[in-house]
């Protein structure tokens, strides 16, 4: 029987490499994030999404390149700010999968607010936060999850301030999927991706990402991960009090919740010439 | 063979990307090197294919099945520094070669089929051989001398 003419054309599903794009990333052989690239387009992969309805989104920083190294739409914007972008743009387009790729500099600092808040909301999204306990990207000042007594140049003695808690953090300001994974294990950390992407609302991943430029020590770091020895829960008490008394090196997911994932009333199904219509002089 | 073949795909892939790492910071002859090991790598891998009869790759279990956090021949990310040499590469090859022959061979010692545990001895036997071979070759590449990771200008410097 021969083929019809307008018969569907099987389309492949796209492998990892297909979400990398022809820019070749600039980090620091030996990178944590050199893996998380990895992962994400790997766990694209495995979720059957295209490029095309996927938008991964950042603020400034090392890990914030990330969006010009795939081929999904990207959004590099300005520092501390990929959230409230990434919300406007899950509101606007909930069709497309919105990934979000942050450091802890970027994400807990300047961007601090914008965290409570997206995980408040709730909003479809995956927040990626490759955490190296250090700003690389400017030569090494103190982050908010740099330990107090991390002495370098630019804080000799330390800053002998308190790290921020950010699964800790996400818990208490309704993040409704909080898992940490490890740069060092692509693979396991593509796994928490993918899990990540599938569960409604605001998922965070926080990815342990040594920088072995200012933090040579983290290169340890594979030596003191480890699997979480407690299986997900959906109780935000229980999740309180694992996280709470969690040595920073637990991998897997630490809470998944089932609170409905915010959606705009109206939907998408608003024109942009209505929009437009509001702001008409 | 069909886990034999995925070692040697990602370990093709991971040495491509470092070959990658190093031209974006100008280490050309450590590049080099790690290109001339992914095609390596992805000569073994054409090998397993026609050996096997396989016209293209046969389904496989999901990646992240190893053992390990990745297969035993590919060489973690952070392996690398930019400034390493020849001898560097060839370190992290030879340990990658190590880790599959040892992969093959607990297989071997694990009570599996008799056909299976053929296969796995033979594998085992031919990464011993490349295990040889890696070092025949760092023999003749000059071994780093102390001090080779010091960079007058470093880019950790503050200014």
């Amino acid at each position: 029987m021969e083929p019809r003419m307008n018969a569907p054309a099987v389309v492949a599903a796209p492998a990892a490499k297909d979400f990398k794009s022809a820019y070749k990333p600039v980090w620091c052989p030996g990178c944590g994030d050199y893996s998380v690239l990895a992962a994400i387009t790997k766990a694209l992969a495995q979720l059957g999404l295209r490029p095309e309805n996927v938008a991964v989104v950042s603020g400034i920083g090392c890990s914030s390149r990330i969006p010009a190294y795939t081929t999904c739409y990207g959004f590099h914007g300005v520092h501390g700010r990929s959230l409230p972008a990434a919300t406007g743009l899950k509101a606007a387009r909930p069709d497309l999968t919105v990934l979000v790729a942050s450091g802890d500099g970027d994400g807990y600092s300047i961007g601090g607010n914008h965290f409570l808040h997206a995980c408040r909301r709730n909003i479809d999204l995956t927040y990626i936060v490759m955490d190296n306990h250090v700003y690389g990207m400017t030569k090494g000042q103190p982050s908010p999850t740099t330990e107090p007594d991390w002495s370098s140049k630019l804080a000799p003695g330390g800053t002998g301030l308190r790290e921020f808690h950010p699964l800790v953090i996400a818990l208490a300001s309704g993040a409704n999927f909080i898992a940490r994974a490890f740069s060092g294990d692509p693979n396991g950390c593509a796994a928490l991706i993918a899990q990540a992407v599938r569960h409604p609302g605001f998922s965070f991943v926080e990815v342990l990402s040594p920088c072995v430029t200012f933090r040579p020590e983290q290169r340890e770091w594979k030596t003191r991960v480890h699997a979480a020895p407690v299986e997900p829960t959906d109780d935000p008490g229980r999740a309180a009090r694992r996280l709470m008394t969690d040595d920073g090196f637990n991998i897997g997911v630490l809470y998944q919740g089932s609170r409905a994932p915010y959606r705009p009333a109206g939907g998408s199904a608003q024109r942009v010439e209505d929009l437009e219509c509001q702001f008409r002089l | 063979m069909a886990r034999a073949y995925a070692m040697e795909l990602e370990a093709t892939e991971r040495y491509a990307q470092f070959a990658e790492q190093l031209d974006t910071h100008n280490n050309r002859e450590v590049a080099q090197m790690f290109r001339k090991l992914a095609d390596v790598e992805a000569l073994h891998a054409k090998r397993i294919l026609e050996e096997m009869h396989w016209p293209s790759m046969p389904a496989l279990p999901p990646a992240y099945a190893w053992e390990t956090a990745e297969g035993p021949e590919t060489a973690p990310f952070d392996s690398m520094h930019y400034l390493m040499q020849p001898f560097h590469a060839l370190e992290i090859a030879l340990r990658c070669e190590q880790q599959a022959q040892e992969y093959f061979e607990d297989i071997a010692a694990k009570t599996a089929p008799e056909k299976v545990r053929r296969a796995a001895l033979e594998m085992a036997e031919e990464e011993r051989e490349h295990v040889r071979l890696i070092r025949d070759w760092m023999r003749r590449v000059p071994q780093p001398g102390p001090g080779w990771d010091e960079d007058p200008d470093p880019p950790s410097t503050t200014e």
